[in-house]
């Protein structure tokens, strides 16, 4: 049987939530994103860590990031209950796919902050 | 279960309406940037040292990493165009069977208007 213990919000209604309003973080950053790279003409080196000094683009880029993974953990989850029927095997997936995430997450913060 | 369902295995007996095909594709390009997501992150890392920066530019003038680039950035685009369109159709917005099928249609243009443009932008 498919249990949401390792959907992300434990509810069908709260991960559609979720990754509706993770989509719309994302889809304004890539809209961001690609202002600044229309509006500069050339990407220098100094432009791009500018870019990423500056606190509130650390911050809009971390959030862009945890939006990422919480979306993508939604989305795997159901992708996982489609195809992945032993509940095992899935269970394995699922938790590779969580820890993955969270890497990626502290992995990216630690990229930001370092800057 | 009723185990006797008619069972049918032969994936060319399949009809692929177009309706069928935008949404597989939205999701395969959603499973494909789950796992591109720790290159994206190495190229961020590498972008904020000086050498890493000129290193990671330097990559994209090679046809290889350029190719990896373009289907990466369009499957972002298609996924984003299709999402969008999904959260019109949580809206309310193109549900009937025709609007799915205009809605569908919509989004496969765009996706292919967007990956050639990024085509451009990269070559
Ligand atoms: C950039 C990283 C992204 C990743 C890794 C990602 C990944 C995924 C995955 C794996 C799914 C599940 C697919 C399925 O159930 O068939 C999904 C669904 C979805 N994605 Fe994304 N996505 C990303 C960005 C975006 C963006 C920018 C949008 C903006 C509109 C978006 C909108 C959606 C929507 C609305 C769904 C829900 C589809 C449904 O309910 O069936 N995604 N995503």
């Amino acid at each position: 049987m498919v249990t949401s213990a390792t959907s992300l919000g434990r509810s069908g209604l709260h991960d559609w939530i979720i990754q509706r309003i993770t989509a719309v973080v994302l889809a304004a950053y890539v809209i961001y994103f690609l202002g600044f790279i229309f509006s500069a003409e050339v990407i220098e080196f100094s432009v791009w860590k500018h870019l990423f000094s500056q606190v509130w683009f650390k911050v809009f880029s971390l959030l862009a990031l945890a939006s990422i993974v919480f979306h993508a953990w939604i989305g795997m989850w159901i992708v996982s209950t489609d195809y992945i029927k032993p509940t095992g095997i899935r269970l394995v997936f699922q938790a590779f796919v969580i820890l993955f995430c969270f890497a990626c997450l502290i992995w990216g913060a630690q990229i930001l902050w370092g800057v | 279960m009723n185990k006797n369902r008619p069972v049918n295995l032969n994936l060319g007996a399949f009809k692929w309406p177009i309706t069928a095909i935008s949404s597989g594709l939205h999701r395969i390009t959603g499973i494909l940037l789950f796992l591109s997501i720790p290159f994206w992150l190495w190229a961020l890392q590498e972008s904020f040292t000086a050498d890493g920066f000129v290193y990671v530019k330097g990559l994209l003038s090679g046809i290889i990493a350029k190719a990896i680039a373009w289907l990466l950035l369009s499957m972002l685009a298609y996924h984003i165009v299709a999402g969008v369109r999904h959260l019109l159709m949580d809206a309310g917005i193109g549900e009937t069977l025709e609007g799915g099928r205009r809605g569908s249609y919509t989004v496969l243009v765009l996706g292919v208007l967007s990956a050639a443009l990024i085509g451009v932008w990269l070559w």
